[in-house]
């Protein structure tokens, strides 16, 4: 950049229209010294984040409620924990998932959150504190289940604590279970089983995600189905388990089982909607994707549960002062009930139940929450038609799936060898 | 650039300042407007590539773990690469596997545009007499471009898969009972959206060489009696030997590298020396990524050099 700059360009020329750009502007701000200029007029908070929790209605009601301006810098979950590890300063608050945990605490380039500050902290759903549901149903552990990563030891402390502490490292946001979608239209027979994708009879039709850490544990899922193995723990496998895991699924590969493995939502939605695959790992709101455009497809629940996310806030350690507050001040926001009834209307789970019922109608809360036949159209966030009255959410309630969860989505000890195992998979 | 050095570059570039100008004794040598000229492209040069690849080198000899880069001497970037490449013998590991697939495929693109491209090249420079026809059809070789990337390959799904219009199209007309499965996400799709897209990258470079060749060469050829083929064979392909070098750099280094288009079309099943790096640098192992580019770079850079050797490019221009 300093080449550029001799050359006469302005950094404002440079940076103009770049959107990624802006951020770091804003972070080497950070750094030389006067951040909090303009903050008698505008509290902003650069948020880095996946698209999951990022809306304009949110940053919108938000900046109504609080006055906080939030400015988004969406890039996928692996591109988030790159940034976090490479420049920490380019963002305020960090919206990750609980297993990106194991690689960014160590760096420490985040801050814990002090619980007492968060208002709603002790309404957090028992999954989080607790790893049970509100109605008392045990929840898996296997992976890296939030309870194992939600508290630090000390203030600055890299480890995290094995019982509740005051320290947090990401309070928790959203969530969801995750399992297999199938087209009925297409299978026209009851799918009851992770194993059946690797079942001969969806040769050529089926798809896994090309994203290693989460593709495997799908793979695990199917292997347990099938009976062939039972893991000590599907997050956390041995190299052996690894290298199991692998030949399964290699020798489905070869066997011509898979028509084509996805990397990204739309991905997944164009085969699926297309025909191209029948059953295949998939996300809830790209079952919805689907459906909205007029074709069947379940996210089907199975006998040997679900496969779990969830993700939460936590700030940069570059974070002090006034802004400190300010990420308070929002982290509170988004738990007081606006965010969780928008995030529940999409089909995700909001952290603090009571505040997201606060804020949607009951017979919203009815078919989301406790899996009953919508008593009216169910509708979008935007507003647009999702079910009509009568029909019934996949999965039924939220003790149902939530009480169903079988493992979350992890970084394993061996994620070097699995990274490498994985590219074995994919040139075989 | 000032107007002093654009003057002293070409004088008469400038317009109105011709004369008076031209009377002012020199101030600048003209080696030293040489540097100026190439100055400002040497320095992106070397702030852009030259720089970061040094860094890219150094990185690969680094250890790393979950969450960070270690700053310590270590091969193990290289030995993981390799792993089980001997013990495995006389199987493929999967490092010489994406290779092998990279480069069959790199070679299936660069035969298939280099004889669709200096065809239309040919048809361009000898068929098309008037420059204005000639501007406008090359012109619309860059049609592919004018979308996005992304947007060119998710329209071959409608188009291509099982229930596709090629598809539905053959079964109809009874020549085939079963969808042609092979048609979309398989080695015939990546290579046929490779070449769609980058059959224009041959075609530029040979028509410029073409239609620089002296039209009475031919007609001498042609007068001293030779075939179309002799021609051809013996006058127009060693003539156009440069744009073809040229068209083939651009077509093999695009092609090794990818990852998207071979990703996309190829259904996330065929593995690529690009593929390896993205998946590595997505896990944070920054080192085995590093590595992994200077094994591409490496092989890259072989391939042209004996391209090169072929024909020497520089002498030819």
């Amino acid at each position: 950049m300093t080449e550029t700059t001799k050359k006469g360009l302005s950094r404002r020329t440079l940076l103009k229209g770049s959107a990624s750009l802006a951020g770091l502007a804003a972070g080497s701000g950070a750094i030389t010294g006067f951040p909090y200029v303009q903050s008698a007029e505008t509290k902003v908070l650069r948020y880095l984040g996946t698209a999951v929790n990022e809306g304009d209605d949110i940053s919108r009601q938000c900046l109504k409620d609080t006055g906080i301006k939030i400015e988004y810098i969406t890039a996928t979950t692996d591109d988030v924990t790159n940034r976090v590890m490479t420049q920490p300063n380019s963002f305020d608050v960090l919206d990750t998932e609980y297993f990106s945990l194991k690689k960014i605490v160590p760096s420490g380039n985040i801050l814990a959150l002090d619980a007492k500050k968060i208002k709603e902290f002790d309404n957090i759903t028992p999954v989080f504190t607790k790893g049970e549901t509100p109605g008392g149903k045990k929840i898996g552990g296997q992976g890296t289940a939030p309870w194992k990563v939600l508290y630090l030891e000390g203030k600055d402390s890299k480890k995290f604590a094995t019982s509740a502490t005051e320290f947090v490292t990401l309070i928790p946001t959203v969530y969801n279970a995750d399992t297999l979608g199938i087209r009925p239209d297409l299978i026209k027979r009851p799918i009851s089983s992770w194993s059946e994708l690797l079942n001969p009879e969806f040769k050529g039709k089926a798809s896994i995600l090309n994203i290693p850490s989460i593709g495997i544990m799908d793979a695990a899922m199917v292997v347990e189905a099938t009976g062939k193995y039972k893991y000590a723990d599907k997050g956390n496998m041995t190299k052996d388990e690894i290298d199991l895991t692998m030949k399964v699924m290699t020798e489905a590969k070869k066997a011509g089982q898979f028509r084509a493995f996805w990397k990204d939502f739309n991905e997944s939605v164009n085969l699926m909607a297309s025909g191209e695959t029948v059953i295949q790992s998939m996300w809830s709101p790209a079952v919805t994707k689907v459906r909205s455009m007029g074709i069947a497809c379940t996210f089907q629940p199975l006998k040997e549960g679900y496969r779990s996310w969830a993700s939460g806030f936590c700030v940069s350690k570059g974070v002090s002062g006034a802004k400190l507050d300010w990420t308070y001040e929002f982290v509170n926001w988004f738990l007081s009930g606006y965010a969780g009834a928008y995030l529940n209307r999409q089909g995700y789970y909001s952290a603090v139940l009571s505040t997201a019922k606060a804020h949607m109608e009951p017979y919203e809360w009815a078919y989301w929450m406790e899996g009953k036949p919508a008593e009216k159209d169910i509708k979008a966030p935007d507003g647009s038609l999702l079910e009509k009255a009568g029909s019934v959410r996949d999965g039924g309630s939220y003790e149902d799936r939530m009480g169903a969860v079988a493992c979350w989505n992890a970084v394993m000890d061996e994620n070097d060898y699995m990274v490498r195992k994985w590219n074995e998979f994919i040139a075989a | 650039m000032s107007e002093e050095v654009l003057q002293q570059a070409s004088p008469g570039l400038i317009p109105g300042s011709g004369t008076a100008r031209a009377a002012k004794p020199t101030r600048l040598s003209p080696s030293c407007v040489s540097w100026l000229q190439a100055g400002p492209m040497m320095l992106v040069f070397l702030a852009f590539f030259l720089i970061p690849l040094v860094f890219v080198v150094i990185v690969s000899f680094w250890d790393y773990n979950e969450y960070q880069l270690l700053p310590a001497f270590s091969g193990r970037g290289y030995t993981d690469t390799f792993e089980g490449c001997i013990a495995q013998l006389p199987d493929l590991c999967t490092i010489g596997k994406t290779y092998l697939k990279t480069l069959k495929l790199c070679f299936l693109v660069w035969a298939i545009t280099l004889f669709i491209g200096f065809w239309v090249a040919y048809f361009l420079a000898f068929h098309v007499r008037s420059r204005t026809w000639q501007m406008g059809l090359s012109l619309l070789c860059t049609i592919p471009f004018w979308t996005s990337n992304v947007i060119r390959m998710i329209a071959w799904i409608p188009l291509l898969g099982r229930n596709g219009l090629v598809n539905s199209g053959l079964m109809k007309t009874g020549l085939v009972n079963q969808p042609l499965e092979w048609l979309l996400f398989s080695e015939f799709s990546v290579v046929l959206a490779l070449v769609h897209l980058f059959t224009f990258f041959m075609v530029v470079p040979i028509f410029n060489s073409m239609i620089r060749i002296d039209k009475s060469l031919i007609e001498a050829a042609y007068d001293a009696g030779a075939t179309g083929f002799q021609t051809l064979a013996n006058v127009i392909i060693p003539l156009a030997k440069p744009g073809i070098v040229i068209g083939s750099i651009f077509v093999i280094t695009i092609v090794m590298g990818d990852f998207i288009t071979i990703g996309v079309m190829g259904g996330q099943q065929i593995a690529a020396a690009g593929k390896i790096i993205e998946t590595r640098v997505n896990a944070l192992q920054f080192p085995a990524a590093a590595a992994n580019a200077v094994i591409l770079l490496a092989i890259t850079f072989l391939i042209i050099t004996m391209m090169s050797r072929i024909v020497d490019i520089k002498k030819e221009l």
